[in-house]
């Protein structure tokens, strides 16, 4: 296990959050960011990894005032404040929908399915939806 | 890592996904509506035969049975556990993803 | 050892509470721990009392309730999904609790394994 002891004393975990599903065409995007946010009062080592149409929710203007739901796209910037700094986008998934890591609303590391698979490798817990 | 795909190849791109993000000597197990990866002969049996050196495959009994799936050909090398060996299979690898 | 169980999704739209409900039976059988089962998403309506499947089906929220009491489990549903459900104290079957998402992110700290249940 890669588990080692955190500044309290805590175990501190690698935890991540994988997100494959566009936003509001179902909840999933919203729920797990709530997740995210929530976990990063728990001083465990998060990683946030957009695959798949998970890119999706990071797309730059979205407005959703027609649709009547809430643009959650610009908590992601938030993010940062919580000390949630790394944030994984797998170029693949972004080329593959005709995107540029220039059209997503926060700054990202766009790697190669080859360096995220290894990532993926070493964590603890893997919370995806 | 033991990876669970609960997804019809033929509806979703669960599979396609968790193949591509497995590391070697990782294991997927097909479980759901995953299991219908696991049959021989159809349109996406390759995409799992091909991976047969570098993944082990396993797929969920229960869930072949209650699709009438009992008596059809596995691609050969996957392997059928039960509830049982589901928790086995946790047990085995330290983490676990479920692709959903 | 140690389990934590998510579970996602609702009974009987999709099949991941049976899957859920299933591998935690099988853990306990071996004699591991099911530290604590969280409901999220859709996976709070597996706590609704109120629920009455057909004479003929399994009842999953009195399945999860029952197994609960025998195994004294630790049945935790999220609070935030649960009221944007519609799930409160009162609809609450036996053995479950209502409380924040940061059971969770305990569970994954807490658990020696995670396992997850979706759609």
């Amino acid at each position: 296990m890669s588990d080692e002891m955190g500044y309290e004393g805590e175990v501190v975990k690698r935890f991540m959050y994988v997100n494959r599903k566009a936003p509001y065409g179902t909840i999933y995007a919203l729920e797990n960011l709530e997740t995210v946010l929530i976990a990063a009062a728990f001083d465990q080592d998060v990683s946030v990894v957009f695959v798949d149409d998970g890119v999706y929710q990071l797309k730059k203007g979205q407005d959703t005032k027609e649709i009547g739901m809430k643009n959650f796209s610009p908590t992601f910037r938030a993010l940062d404040d919580y000390d949630v700094e790394k944030l994984y986008v797998e170029k693949e998934s972004l080329e593959a929908r005709g995107l540029t890591a220039e059209e997503l609303v926060v700054p990202v590391e766009v790697v190669s399915t080859e360096d995220l698979r290894e990532i993926m490798a070493q964590q603890d817990v893997v919370l995806s939806c | 890592m033991l990876h669970t795909v609960n997804k019809s190849p033929f509806e979703r791109n669960t599979l396609r996904s968790c193949l591509r993000l497995a590391q070697k000597g990782s294991a997927v197990l097909l479980m759901e509506d995953g299991v219908y990866a696991a049959l021989s002969g159809t349109a996406v049996s390759d995409e799992i035969a091909d991976r047969m050196d570098d993944l082990s495959f396993y797929v969920l009994g229960p869930d072949i049975a209650a699709r009438g799936l009992s008596e059809s050909p596995l691609i050969g090398g996957v392997q059928v556990v039960d509830y049982g060996g589901f928790v086995d299979l946790v047990v085995e690898h330290e983490a676990s993803n479920a692709w959903l | 050892m140690k389990f934590g169980i998510l579970v996602n999704e609702g009974p009987f739209t999709h099949q991941a509470s049976d899957s859920a409900y299933r591998f935690a039976e099988a853990a306990l059988a071996k004699g591991h721990e099911v530290w604590r089962v969280f409901f999220y998403h859709d996976g709070v309506n597996n706590s609704n009392k109120l629920s009455e499947p057909q004479s003929d089906d399994r009842n999953l929220v009195k399945l999860w309730s029952e197994l609960g009491r025998e195994h004294d489990l630790d049945l935790v549903v999220c609070v935030a999904a649960a009221l944007r459900r519609g799930i409160k104290d009162e609809l609450l079957a036996a053995g479950f609790r209502i409380s924040g998402l940061g059971q969770l992110v305990e569970a994954g700290i807490q658990a020696d394994r995670l396992v997850v249940f979706g759609d």
